[in-house]
């Protein structure tokens, strides 16, 4: 069972190196509740970029595995996984748990 | 950059690309290489992979042994591809999607995960390979040119939206060059075909490390998104 927390924290991690270059209005929260993109979203597309790279080499860096965050299924999701700081978690939760599974 | 430069060249076993991982590997360059079957002999300063261009699970994994091993990566040489002569009516939609997984789908995949590796250093060079099959517009290359046009489509395109991350993205179109690559050619065809260049030759290794290097050059940091064709077509 992939540890939730874990990952919640990983885009935690994730969103204050992005902080780091966002002006002071403009810092996510680190909440599962933000809302990521989209409808009051507070990501432009290239934010969005930024975030699911550092997501991404994050997990590789502390979980040892590779995962594409924007694939085909991310982008068909009746919800999208980008949505919130929560529902990227739960994806990427599902993500290595299918990859567990083979 | 730096002096001893981090290079990633695909099709490194032969022709083009294993010439290039020993132009860079002799001039000090830790050159990361690729192909589907092992190197035939080992080079210093080099690694090699090997794997299927278009795979996109093996290639990310190259990027994360290369991320361990490097932590970053200078300069892409997208340089694997594979070539198909034939007739439009005679060739079967198996191999149009062989052609097009290796040629587009191996460059997008390639730079697609390098940039993902340069940006972090705000830096970075990426050379694509072209054809003169493009603006020659050649019978019999329907398939191969076409995969080649979408590479320099994605070559311009993705000079504008790596460019806030200072990674140039250029691409060579090489002559026809002695390599496996044009076996398949009758020597008459390739005559004709040199006959159309300004300068009526094969092409040379070192006119295609030649440019290369020029895209690759510190001082060429404002030029991207363009495609150099040898030969003066």
């Amino acid at each position: 069972m992939v540890d939730r927390n874990k990952i919640e924290q990983i885009i935690f991690e994730a969103i204050e190196d992005l902080n780091f270059q966002r002006p002071q209005e403009d810092q996510l929260k680190k909440s599962e509740d933000t809302v990521l993109f989209g409808y009051s979203g507070q990501l432009d597309s290239l934010g969005l970029v930024d975030l699911v790279l550092a997501v991404e080499q994050k997990i590789t860096e502390k979980l040892d595995k590779v995962v594409t965050l924007a694939d085909e299924k991310a982008m068909s999701q009746k919800k999208s996984p980008f949505r919130t700081v929560g529902f990227l978690a739960e994806y990427i939760c599902q993500l290595l748990e299918e990859e567990k599974d083979g | 950059m730096d002096k001893n430069r981090v290079i990633l060249i695909t099709g490194t076993r032969k022709g083009i690309g294993n010439y290039l991982s020993r132009y860079y590997t002799e001039k000090g360059d830790q050159v990361i290489g690729c192909s589907r079957k092992p190197l035939k002999s080992q080079l210093p300063n080099y690694h090699h992979f090997c794997l299927d261009v278009s795979d996109e699970k093996c290639v990310k994994e190259l990027f994360v042994e290369l991320y361990k091993a490097y932590h970053h990566l200078d300069v892409l040489i997208n340089n694997a591809g594979i070539a198909s002569m034939n007739h439009a009516l005679l060739t079967p939609l198996a191999t149009v999607r062989k052609i097009f997984e290796t040629n587009y789908f191996g460059t997008f995949l390639f730079c697609r995960e390098a940039a993902k590796l340069m940006r972090k250093n705000n830096f970075g060079r990426i050379v694509n390979f072209t054809t003169v099959a493009v603006p020659l517009k050649l019978e019999g290359e329907a398939v191969y040119a076409s995969s080649k046009s979408a590479i320099e489509t994605l070559t311009r395109v993705l000079a504008r939206e790596f460019g806030a991350d200072n990674i140039t993205v250029n691409a060579i179109g090489p002559t026809p060059v002695k390599t496996d690559l044009i076996n398949s050619l009758s020597e008459k065809k390739l005559t004709a075909l040199i006959q159309r260049q300004a300068i009526n030759r094969y092409g040379e290794l070192r006119d295609i490390s030649n440019v290369i290097d020029f895209f690759l050059r510190p001082e060429s940091d404002f030029v991207t998104g363009q495609v150099i064709y040898l030969g003066g077509i």
